[in-house]
């Protein structure tokens, strides 16, 4: 595929300097001081290149979905997840039927009123009637947009307490991530940079006994169904907690404690097999097979790969940004409650 | 080039004495014209010296020039860094020994360091929008328009417009050397939110690169504000004899309320800036507050980032629309001039740079969904985020429409026109996903966001500083035209290599990808990106290679360019009757003074036997109304 491309770049490559050496020439040639304004010619043949233009936008388009649209996101794995993605699919529906009429009409327009001598253009220089029409339907159509938007918006933002949420906190840091969880009690412990001493990389207030069970780790675990309220905190500059399989994101500050809450829906064992994740998977891992024949000779050979939930930072941090990454899993509440017994409370680790 | 201009310099300067001798005469005939046209005739009786004319010029025109010249040096620079950290990123674990070449120990082995990959990216973007895009396009064409199409000797103040050209080439000038710094440039993205730029230790960059990229902006900011005041003002009073309001080219009007917008928002971001330097340099807690890094806490405590995001920003999203309007101003009056039909529907074209000028203003919060701000906040964002798309919509509907029915004369500048209203559509569109708060949450930050922008402002306004040099490039250069089939090619391989490139793009942004990642290798999960970056590369390198075109174009014909019409696209605005030859004060006889709109193309006369001058398809501005004429009532 590179190969072709690059192959392909080449050839059209020396075509453009070929023709540009022709072209060179005739702008050298003799010609009469309007040489350089369109002729009908040049209406004609760049005419008919606005029409082939806005065919090969659809093209490119048509061309990217049929290349690349399994790129794109697997669904949604909350709660609140399809309510984003149908809106989506609205607005993407939206956008292509006006973006393909609009880029139609000014293709269109352009290739069939052409200059040509002689031609008259229409002196249409108002119509209030028309103008009305097409501020009036965006306004209704934006509306329409704004409203639904805002619900869903609302929805996902304004956490109800009275679901009792799981409360975990997201660290973020130089160039890592740290998952603490409220324990028992489900409430975290006070914390603060200043606090920060060796083992105690949170600065988590030892002596408020509410941090007593709170847990710290480095994996995200997440039980199925449950509602988990994140409060993200950051030690220096500012991160974002993104999180795109659950469609969640939001800003780590320092200084301030923000949130985001959302119910995971699907187990990293349902998502590893659902059909578009498969198939994308097979996808990664063919390519890691082909790159491990051509290794060099102290080159180490590529892990198969298989899928887990990310969660990335989406801020820039400094020069370890593009690395900065946590494993989610999200598992059964059975499953989710034997790995959290296995982990050391902040009171266990402060002692030792 | 220097030497091309020593070259012409006493040929130029004779003629323009030996006119000025037989003009004499001429002149005093008419004094009293030139008393009633504020007409200060300096350049009549002071002779020019190599200095006063092409560097420490006050002219409008060299000063339009100097920007655009200026400006385009800057472009170079920056599309060369995106063609690096292009590269960087469809082949991240090939070594290119252009790395080392140019970036010297940052390159070394072949190798990009991730440092070095954020310093290109933030210095691009900077580059971009606040170099080519705010002082190359609107400094180059409001300077270049404004007195010209308004009907004025020169700006109010040669002298301020002087000092702001200076006052840009002296922050272009820090802002490159500031790429030589020992530690790097500033690395922390455009934007460049705190801690991260305030902090030496977080990043190499945000230590002596940031205090010049914060010096440069600055000075920047304090160039566009002399430029602003000064365009205002020019609009404002030294208008020709019946050039009213609502007879203004379109041109103008952008310009103008581009300027308004300027002045109320850049001072905002010199505030930030400012405030950014003190958290820096003197202890102060703006923006940093409970910060533990390189093993030590912070004093800094009570500050916010949060709130440097709000000052950015209110600059941030103006400063879209500042170089946005501009170019939807140039394209109006291009397009309509080569449809040879008058701008559909006027009075909404100026009612929706209005309200978009309105409305740009309260929309900065959809940066900053999720920032931590209260999520009402982003609601009320929201909506009037989506209210701008309204004035976008009729903006766009009225430029298809003035194609209608139209003769459409194919220039370069016509074909960019059209391609600027392509790439606004389809950049603009995505806008409605992205100003919806429950939509940004997935794709905020992601590539989805830098296609977006790329298209509705990056491409956009390249394609209107296009347009506007490919027409009045005969204006800048005493009636050379450029080349019109290089043009083309120019035209011609650039749309495909720019939807080539941002298409592609949007399909990473939904796959999760973030943007400013030195390399997606570091997640497996994104390894099936592979082709489509180096598609996108590929196309980036080929749209590149067509500025090489232009930039050949561009430089052949200022010296070698044949001399075309002195109308050449037959357009009915003032600048077209001034003199071909550059002399202080535009035109050597008297204003000329305007008895109609901009926009008199194809009128027929009352009984609809031709057009209203008989044989010829417009009617400039300065054109009396004629008998047989209906007045329009604008
Ligand atoms: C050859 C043409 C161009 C290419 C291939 C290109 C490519 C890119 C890419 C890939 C990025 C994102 C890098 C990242 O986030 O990691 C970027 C950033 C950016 N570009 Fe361009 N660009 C081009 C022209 C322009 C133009 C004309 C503008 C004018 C507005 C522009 C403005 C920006 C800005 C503001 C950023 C954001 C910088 C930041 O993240 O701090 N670019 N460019
Ligand atoms: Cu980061
Ligand atoms: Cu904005």
């Amino acid at each position: 595929m590179t190969a072709f491309l690059v192959v392909l770049v080449i050839i059209l490559f020396g075509v453009a300097i070929w023709q540009m050496g022709k072209i060179f020439q005739l702008s050298k040639s003799k010609q009469d001081d309007t040489a350089q304004v369109a002729n009908d010619k040049d209406n004609n043949i760049n005419g008919w290149l606005m029409l082939g233009f806005t065919l090969f936008t659809y093209l490119l388009l048509a061309i990217c979905f049929w290349k690349w649209g399994d790129v794109v996101l697997p669904r949604a794995a909350s709660e609140h997840g399809p309510g984003i993605d149908s809106l989506m699919y609205v607005s993407m529906a939206l956008i292509f039927v006006v973006g393909f009429f609009t880029l139609w009409l000014l293709g269109y327009f352009s290739f069939k009123y052409r200059g040509k001598e002689g031609t008259r253009a229409v002196f249409f220089a108002d119509n209030d009637k028309l103008e009305f029409i097409w501020t009036i339907i965006p306004v209704i159509v934006l509306a329409g947009l704004i409203i639904y938007g805002l619900f869903t918006w609302t929805d996902i933002m304004n956490v109800d307490t009275e679901d009792d949420p799981m409360i975990v906190e997201l660290y973020a840091y130089q160039f890592d991530w740290r998952a603490r969880y409220g324990g028992e009690d489900n409430t975290l412990g006070e914390a603060n940079v200043r606090l920060i001493e060796g083992v105690n990389t949170l600065g988590v207030d030892g002596s408020d006994p509410n941090a007593q069970d709170d847990i710290v780790v480095n994996e995200l675990h997440l039980p199925l169904g449950r509602k988990v309220l994140f409060k993200m905190r950051s030690q220096d500059v500012l991160h974002s907690a993104y999180m795109p399989h659950f469609r969640a994101q939001m800003n780590c500050v320092p200084g301030m404690i923000t949130q985001f809450a959302f119910t995971p829906t699907v187990t990293t064992a349902e998502m590893r097999l659902d059909e578009d994740v498969v198939a994308k998977v097979d996808k990664i891992n063919g390519l890691r097979r082909a790159k491990n024949q051509n290794l060099g000779p102290d080159d180490e050979p590529l892990e198969p790969y298989t899928f887990d939930y990310l969660l990335l930072c989406n801020k820039i941090c400094g020069n370890s940004h593009y690395n900065m990454q946590m494993k989610i899993v999200v598992e059964t509440q059975e499953e989710y409650d034997a790995w959290i017994a296995e982990q050391a409370t902040i009171a266990a680790t402060l002692k030792q | 080039m220097m030497r091309g201009l020593l070259n012409k310099q006493p040929s130029l300067q004779l003629l323009n004495n030996n006119k000025k001798l037989a003009k004499k005469k001429d002149m005093s005939a008419h004094a009293v014209d030139h008393a009633v046209d504020h007409h200060d005739d300096h350049g009549h009786h002071h002779k020019e010296t190599f200095v006063t004319k092409y560097i420490f010029s006050q002219d409008h025109k060299m000063i339009s020039k100097q920007y655009l010249i200026t400006g385009l040096f800057m472009g170079i620079i920056g599309i060369a860094m995106s063609l690096l950290f292009r590269m960087q990123l469809a082949w991240p674990d090939h070594e290119f020994t252009i790395y080392e070449v140019l970036l010297g120990k940052w390159g070394e082995g072949g190798v990009m360091d991730p440092s070095v990959y954020l310093a290109l990216v933030t210095i691009h973007g900077t580059i971009m929008v606040f170099f080519v895009l705010t002082a190359g396009l609107s400094g180059t064409f409001s300077n270049l328009l404004i007195p010209l199409q308004i009907g004025a000797r020169d700006m109010a103040s040669g002298f301020l417009n002087m000092v702001s050209y200076w006052l840009f080439f002296i922050s272009s000038v820090i802002m490159v050397l500031s790429l030589f710094v020992e530690a790097g440039p500033a690395s922390a993205g455009w934007t460049i939110y705190p801690p991260l730029s305030a902090l030496p230790q977080a990043i190499p960059g945000s230590g002596a690169g940031m205090t010049l990229w914060l010096t440069s902006m600055a000075i920047f900011i304090a160039s566009s504000l002399l430029g602003s005041l000064n365009y205002i003002v020019t609009v404002l009073n030294l208008r020709t004899k019946g050039m009213s309001m609502t007879r203004l080219p379109l041109t103008i009007w952008a310009f103008f309320i581009t300027a308004v917008i300027g002045v109320v928002s850049f001072p905002v971001l010199l505030s930030a800036a400012l405030m950014l330097i003190m958290d820096r340099s003197f202890g102060t807690s703006f923006f940093l507050s409970d910060i533990y890094i390189a093993g030590e806490v912070l004093h800094n405590q009570g500050g916010s980032p949060v709130l440097f995001e709000h000052l950015f920003w209110f600059l941030g999203h103006p400063e879209v629309y500042i170089v946005i309007l501009p170019a939807m101003g140039m394209v109006s009056e291009i397009m309509a001039t080569n449809s040879r039909k008058p701008i559909f529907g006027y009075r909404a074209m100026v009612a929706s740079i209005l309200a978009i000028a309105f409305l740009s203003t309260i929309v900065w919060g959809h940066h900053m969904f999720i920032s931590g701000m209260n999520p009402f906040l982003g609601s009320v964002f929201t909506f009037t985020t989506l209210l701008i798309a309204i004035p976008s919509a009729v903006k766009s509907f009225n430029w298809i429409t003035t194609l209608w029915k139209g003769n459409l004369q194919m220039n370069p500048a016509m074909l960019f026109s059209i391609g600027f209203v392509s790439t606004f559509i389809t950049g603009g569109l995505t806008g409605i996903i992205l100003g919806d708060s429950a939509l940004d949450i997935n794709v905020h930050d992601t590539y989805f966001v830098v296609a977006h922008f790329h298209l509705v402002m990056g491409i956009s306004a390249l394609y209107g500083l296009f347009a506007g040099v490919y027409h009045w490039f005969p204006k800048m250069f005493e009636g050379k035209l450029l080349n019109k089939n290089l043009g083309y090619v120019h035209f011609w391989v650039t749309v495909v290599g720019a939807y080539g490139v941002f298409f592609p793009m949007h399909f990473i942004g939904m796959a999760g990808l973030p943007r400013r990642y030195y390399t997606n290798t570091a997640f497996p999960y994104f390894d099936d990106l592979t082709d489509v970056n180096v598609v996108i590369t590929i196309f980036a390198f080929i749209a590149a290679a067509a500025q090489l075109v232009f930039l050949y174009n561009f430089i052949s014909s200022m010296f070698f360019g044949k001399v075309g019409p002195k109308n050449p696209w037959k357009s009915t605005t003032l600048e077209w009757t001034a003199e071909v030859k550059h002399i202080h004060g535009n035109w050597d006889g008297p204003i000329p003074h305007v008895y109609r709109w901009a926009y008199d193309y194809s009128k027929l006369n009352k009984d609809e036997t031709d057009y209203v001058i008989p044989g010829q398809d417009f009617a400039a501005q300065h054109i009396p109304l004629q008998d047989n004429e209906e007045e329009m009532n604008h």
